[in-house]
């Protein structure tokens, strides 16, 4: 364990350093959704290896502030199918910073051509503890599940199957998004589950007809929403959490998509604020760049 | 063992299913509903949607079909025929709106439906 406060994470600058090396050699092109828990149902491009950092700050009411961070690595392993390795880590002020699991997802796209409301499936393997990334929000997770010491939080192991239905539209620029989370802890206890739904709109639809970097166009704003719905022995609304805000994202002229939402819990189970930032890079055709003469 | 066993083969299923499926033939033209065929371009002509469409074309699809459109390894040119003369800008914004993901082609539905307009005016001034 490393004492932390003040050291967001030698692996951070570490991070970031790659991430300046990649944007000094790639030119890529991102245009993404401004959602942090919500999944559209866009996937990524084929052969397209996107590398995102998302954090997340909070303060739980008498407890330490904390930063939950993951990074993402997603690839389009084909037009239907993306994967995707998530590391999470995070820093407790006061107490320390770990990294608490790994995340292996799938998503696959049944449908192969667009309709009005798109179904994507996703599978996820977590093996977490400590985590306080809140990618998700199921069951009666709440602000209680902030308050222990890193310490006493890695004990608690969880290996869980996360599945999602994600349903998805893109209409006259809107984009809609409804996601349905069942989870279950593979070491016991019952399903839990949660919902998400988000939409977004570029603050204009036609493109600039000159290089610019904060043309409309390359902004896109939205909402988003993201609770739990209880559990397999109590399905509803009692005893969870809610949060809503507003989202948006910049997509930045050297191929980096920057992305900001203040969310706000909509109950006495919620953290009060979160604070949601989040830079994504994509390398376009990644296997091709180290094939001869490409 | 056994559940290794099963990883592996869906896998390499995927893998040739994705592999074989790899080649583009224009059968995709078939598919396109007669409305959709005889849509027109609001921006048809227009210099700026060029412009423009060069733009998102640099951005979104010259990592596939090349910087000039001459197509790569895998994947087609946009100079050809096919796409210059026997496809109409409907069947193009068909194409980018649904894809043809069996064979490698992904929905471009996000840029919503002017950018789509305005790539497919640049690419339809390729050839002249």
């Amino acid at each position: 364990m490393v004492p932390a406060q003040g050291r967001i994470g030698q692996w951070r600058s570490g991070l970031g350093f790659l991430f300046l090396l990649l944007a000094g050699s790639f030119y890529g092109h991102a245009q993404e959704r401004p959602y942090f828990v919500t999944y559209s149902h866009e996937m990524e491009e084929p052969g397209n290896l996107e590398i995102e950092m998302l954090s997340v700050v909070g303060k739980p009411p008498g407890g330490n502030r904390f930063l939950g961070s993951t990074t993402e690595f997603e690839y389009g392993a084909t037009a239907w199918w993306t994967t995707e390795l998530y590391l999470d880590g995070q820093t407790t002020w006061h107490d320390s910073t770990i990294f608490t699991g790994y995340r292996w997802e799938n998503r696959f796209r049944p449908l192969l051509r667009e309709h009005r409301i798109n179904p994507v499936i996703y599978i996820e393997f977590e093996n977490t503890s400590a985590d306080k990334a809140l990618r998700e929000v199921v069951g009666h997770d709440g602000r209680a599940d902030f308050y222990d010491s890193n310490a006493d939080a890695r004990a608690d192991k969880e290996r869980e199957l996360e599945l999602k239905l994600i349903l998805g539209s893109n209409f006259r620029g809107w984009n809609l998004s409804e996601n349905f989370i069942a989870e279950k802890n593979l070491g016991g206890g019952s399903w839990e589950f949660g919902y998400a739904l988000a939409a977004s709109r570029p603050l204009k639809l036609a493109a600039s007809a000159h290089k610019c970097a904060f043309c409309r166009d390359k902004f896109m704003a939205g909402v988003e929403m993201y609770g739990g719905l209880g559990d397999a022995l109590g399905f509803g609304l009692k005893n969870t959490s809610h949060y809503l805000g507003p989202a948006i994202g910049w997509s930045a002229p050297n191929g980096m998509t920057l992305s900001f939402s203040p969310q706000f819990g909509l109950n006495d189970y919620s953290i009060p604020r979160l604070y949601r930032f989040g830079i994504k890079y994509e390398i376009e055709q990644i296997v091709n760049r180290f094939r001869r003469g490409e | 063992m056994k559940r290794a066993r099963a990883w592996l083969l869906t896998i390499t299923i995927l893998t040739v299913a994705a592999l074989a499926f790899g080649v583009a033939d224009g059968s995709w033209m078939r598919h396109v509903p007669a409305k959709d065929h005889e849509r027109k371009n609001p921006y048809e002509g227009r210099a700026d949607a060029v412009a423009a469409g060069r733009l998102v074309y640099e951005d979104h699809c010259s990592k596939c079909h090349g910087e000039n459109a001459q197509g790569t390894k895998k994947r087609p040119s946009l100079r050809s025929q096919r796409v210059q003369e026997e496809a109409t800008e409907g069947d193009l914004h068909w194409l980018l709106v649904n894809g043809n993901m069996g064979r490698g082609m992904p929905s471009w539905s996000k840029l919503g439906d002017p950018q789509i307009w305005q790539v497919i005016t640049y690419v339809k001034t390729l050839n002249k």
